[in-house]
């Protein structure tokens, strides 16, 4: 188990879904990527499709529409995957937590690995939240 | 029979090369990174990923599809890279076989990974794997004529000869092909043919990550990824080792000339690192007119430059 363990958090391939996000979000996830904060000196690379994936990005809040398409991501990605919620909305709903359209912060829909809160969180926040993930994993 | 079994999956075929190759994908890895004020991933991030993909993932079937020809296409991609991997590197580290290396054998056993990557993305059932196997059907019917014609540029140069050993000798006796106008031509032509044959950046809309979601390759989950991976690891070193074999002189196996060799397969990655870090992607329309125009072009220049003997 140690072996496989090792070689998994050594290289984690992202998926991104953005919900109905208002984009801050998506391009401080973009930041960490790019030369300034470089997350591939860790084996993180960003893919395009969910068959790759070992981590799903949820960003943005999820409302009634985005709530199926989750779903039907979460259950196409290979096991084990593991869900980052990113953002106020993704963690808690943020300001749109009493919406109409709302259907739920990203746990009450799939099971959450790590929270990494903020409206938008820095990059700096984000490398954070991977870094304690990958240990707690 | 045991010893051929040991050419085939240890040195210099399957493990050899794959190993290789993983590090020169560290190395086009990193050397991009470096190209854009990256850290870079690393040394071992390729195996890392080889053996994440093959242990820990799940490998999910598509609904709409065939199961056993999806299934089958990665191992065939490996069989046929590491069939061409042993032909290449057999007379290149100079081991005697009964087999000299005829150079059409490895032009064909070249083709299978594209073939069956092809083969994989139609049995998918997926529509953007349909639209990436299309393109690189289009992509290898662009290329094909272009490499065939370089291998006969290299065929016309040493006299008739198709055997690679005898090719790679020619060389080491006078002087290198790639020292003669000829030679230089034949090696821009064999660097782009390479180029699209690994899928790198001008010529990767088969696997557009972009557009369609890495194209052929959107359905493969696990240890089916972790062979395509690996037989894409494998023809990272062996299509450089050959362009080493034909123009600059195969690799000498004593004293200072292993760092040479090294160094010869390390600049042809390089070159091609470089192009695709400077290049966008391609549409596959200027594709086909940039191999079937102009590369074949240069191509038949280099072989009337042949023809007068320079």
């Amino acid at each position: 188990m140690g072996f496989k363990n090792y070689c998994f958090k050594k290289s984690l391939w992202v998926f991104h879904f953005g919900g109905a996000s208002c984009n801050n979000c998506d391009i401080e996830i973009l930041d960490c990527l790019t030369p300034r904060h470089d997350l591939e000196r860790f084996g993180i690379l960003l893919v395009g499709s969910i068959r790759h994936a070992d981590v799903l990005l949820v960003n943005g809040s999820i409302n009634t529409r985005d709530k199926e398409r989750l779903l039907e991501i979460y259950n196409q990605a290979p096991k084990p995957i593991l869900v980052v919620a990113i953002g106020a909305c993704g963690c808690t709903g943020g300001i749109f937590a009493e919406g109409i359209t709302f259907a739920g912060p990203v746990d009450k829909i799939i099971p959450v690995n790590a929270y990494i809160p903020g409206c938008p969180p820095k990059p700096e926040a984000i490398i954070a939240g991977i870094v304690k993930l990958v240990n707690k994993s | 029979m045991a010893v051929n079994l040991f050419y085939f999956l240890v040195f210099p075929g399957l493990l050899f090369a794959a190993t290789i190759g993983a590090f020169l994908s560290w190395f086009d890895r990193k050397i991009s990174a470096r190209v854009q004020f990256r850290k870079g991933p690393p040394l071992l991030q390729p195996f890392y990923d080889f053996f994440k993909l093959l242990l820990v993932k799940e490998t999910i079937l598509p609904k709409h599809g065939s199961p056993l020809i999806f299934l089958l296409a990665p191992v065939l991609s490996v069989f046929g890279a590491t069939a061409a991997g042993v032909f290449i590197l057999l007379p290149l580290f100079n081991i005697t076989t009964g087999f000299r290396g005829d150079l059409l054998v490895i032009f064909y056993l070249l083709t299978i990974p594209s073939f069956s990557y092809i083969i994989g993305s139609l049995a998918s059932g997926n529509p953007l794997a349909a639209v990436g196997g299309s393109r690189e059907m289009k992509l290898i019917l662009s290329y094909e004529l272009t490499f065939l014609l370089f291998i006969a540029g290299i065929i016309m140069k040493c006299g008739q000869e198709f055997n690679l050993y005898n090719i790679i000798q020619t060389q080491q006796d006078g002087s290198p092909f790639i020292g003669s106008i000829s030679g230089v031509l034949l090696f821009i032509v064999g660097i782009f043919c390479i180029q699209a044959k690994l899928a790198l950046v001008p010529f990767d809309m088969a696997e557009a990550e972009a557009e369609i979601t890495e194209g052929i390759f959107i359905e493969y989950s696990g240890a089916a990824y972790a062979l395509i991976k690996l037989a894409k690891y494998i023809m990272l070193f062996i299509l450089p080792a050959f362009l080493v074999a034909l123009l600059m002189n195969g690799f000498k196996l004593e004293g200072i000339n292993i760092l040479w060799a090294v160094l010869k397969v390390l600049v042809v990655v390089l070159i091609l690192t470089l192009i695709r870090n400077t290049n966008p992607r391609i549409k596959i329309k200027q594709a086909v007119n940039f191999f079937l125009i102009w590369m074949n072009l240069l191509a038949v220049i280099a072989l009337i430059l042949i023809a007068f003997g320079y």
